[in-house]
């Protein structure tokens, strides 16, 4: 998002033309799709490692004998999900499920949610430990980026304005009511989309990195504030699976908002990085 | 030591109607089994490796519980009791009989009964034991420090790996692991005889297993009759350092 300017198009009549905008630089839009790739792989091999002890617990220790707080499980005939005392039934989706080539199974997610699609803790966990590999460096790198090139400052910095309540319910309004903004103010963040991107980028794939870092026995030797942080290894497990969520929360939403903005136009300006402003109402 | 490995690949059937994602969920598992993309794959274990000992203290000592914080039972996991009529006859005898072997590049080698392991000096810790699956459980463990076995056999400078050797055979082989100098020589490494005041269940490993603290349950070699120092893994099993390495290719450097 630097400055808007109009391109050059001397024939075209000045009335029709669109007004773009260099909205997303080389390395935003780099990260981006890097991104999204690798959070994907991190998701499905994540969910083959869960479904190797399909259980959460809190605190330090935890096993099949002790109470877990969310159980994927499966009786003879379904498949259920229990959270605390409160049990459904998720026969054909989770528990108790049937693949592509007709078998019944019992792993917690299923195959086609899972990488690989056959249950290999082994494989899972080679995807899922190089990908954070990728994602962690990407992270540092695109957050180095965002302080020196002034991203942070000039396009996510939420300004003292955009804190008052009324603003933020103003832009909850507009936003369900699928009023997006035009002309040159869909040139910038709003709050709502600030929240979202500084939350991801700043607390949540973080929290994953330090959670994820925390399931360490290597690590915990050398750095057992991070157990103290978190409550003990199971309760990191624990976090690591809610903020994977959250994040797959976060995906749904940018998705929805991507189409309902316009996916032509969403999408080119991440691929070229220039944005066609949508043309203001009343003009 | 994982509960229910399942066999890695099975070759998709083509028989039966034809489910519209099948084509597409056999692609993903031809790129998951290309030798070029585990290859790149491994990298991640290799990075974790090097960071770990790069970056963190060699000798960092994982963390120690007090008898409260401790799991109300310890799940034993993998094998639970060695198949065979030598095993049946050291459990009927109390281990009275059991050997375990220190061999390889020693210059003393050993053959130590139950006896002489708990006459040397030994060392309790209450631990957190995390399987590759996921769950956790602390227990406390009584033994003799690994480092105290290899000085007394005279361990030698060229040795850089050791290897354990168990009397549990799972399908085609026996079990085995093996660490390196920097884990074999830390000082909660230790080969534990008791688990939690009484002595070693047979489930959790009777009577002699590894307790590696820094590294993920299955590394914990179990019913250990034979400690073996070695400069190379490639002439040992399948060359990947461990039973399940070798199968199902879990990470010989198992720090997360």
């Amino acid at each position: 998002m630097a400055e808007a300017e109009t391109p050059v198009a001397p024939s075209a009549p000045t009335s029709l033309a669109p007004v773009r905008v260099y909205r997303h630089r080389l390395p935003t839009r780099v990260w981006h799709w890097v991104n999204a790739v690798t959070l994907l792989i991190l998701l499905m091999s994540g969910l083959t490692i869960f479904n190797a002890h399909p259980r959460l617990y809190w605190g330090e220790y935890g096993a099949n004998f002790d109470r877990a707080w969310l159980v994927i499980g499966s009786t003879p005939d379904s498949g259920y999900l229990r959270v605390g005392d409160w049990r459904v039934d998720t026969t054909g989706v989770l528990g108790r499920w049937t693949n592509a080539e007709g078998v019944e199974k019992t792993w917690a997610f299923p195959g086609w949610a899972t990488i690989p699609t056959s249950y290999s803790l082994a494989d899972g966990r080679r995807w899922h430990l190089f990908f954070a590999w990728v994602m962690a460096i990407g992270l540092t790198l695109y957050m180095l980026w965002t302080a020196v090139a002034e991203h942070l400052r000039k396009d996510l910095h939420v300004r003292r304005g955009e804190w008052s309540p009324r603003h933020i319910w103003h832009d909850v309004k507009d936003h369900a009511r699928l009023r997006f903004p035009t002309g040159e103010a869909a040139a910038r963040y709003g709050i709502l989309q600030k929240l979202s991107y500084i939350g991801v980028i700043f607390i949540l794939l973080p929290l994953m990195i330090a959670t994820g870092l925390t399931m360490s026995p290597g690590l915990n030797a050398s750095a057992p504030w991070l157990l103290d942080l978190f409550g003990g290894r199971q309760s990191a497990r624990s976090i690591h699976f809610i903020a994977a969520w959250a994040l797959i929360a976060f995906f749904v939403v940018h998705i929805v908002m991507v189409l309902l903005a316009g996916l032509l136009n969403e999408v080119r300006s991440m691929v070229t990085g220039w944005f066609r402003l949508p043309p203001e109402k009343d003009a | 030591m994982s509960e229910f490995i399942l066999p890695r690949r099975q070759l998709i059937a083509r028989a039966g109607g034809l489910a519209a994602a099948l084509p597409l969920l056999s692609a993903c598992d031809a790129i998951n089994d290309a030798p070029a993309v585990r290859k790149i794959l491994s990298m991640g274990e290799e990075m974790n490796r090097a960071s770990q000992r790069a970056l963190t203290d060699r000798n960092a000592l994982a963390r120690e519980f007090s008898r409260a914080d401790r799991s109300p039972y310890f799940r034993p996991n993998g094998t639970r009791l060695p198949a065979g009529a030598a095993y049946a006859a050291h459990a009927a005898s109390g281990f009275a009989d059991w050997r375990v072997a220190v061999t390889g590049l020693v210059a003393r080698p050993l053959s130590l009964s139950m006896a002489d392991i708990r006459a040397m000096p030994q060392r309790t810790q209450i631990t957190r034991h995390d399987c590759v699956e996921g769950w956790s459980a602390i227990g406390q463990w009584t033994g003799v420090q690994l480092s105290r076995i290899l000085a007394a056999a005279g361990v030698k400078d060229s040795a850089r790996y050791i290897v354990f050797r168990c009397a549990d055979r799972l399908g085609d082989a026996l079990y085995y692991e093996s660490c390196d100098m920097v884990d074999a020589r830390h000082p909660q490494t230790i080969m534990a005889w008791a688990l939690n005041d009484a002595v070693l269940p047979i489930a959790n490993g009777a009577p002699l297993r590894l307790r590696i603290e820094r590294q993920l349950g299955y590394k914990h070699a179990k019913y250990v009759n034979a400690i073996e120092a070695v400069t190379s893994l490639d002439a040992i099993g399948a060359g990947k350092g461990g039973y399940w390495e070798d199968r199902i290719d879990y990470e010989w450097y198992a720090g997360i």
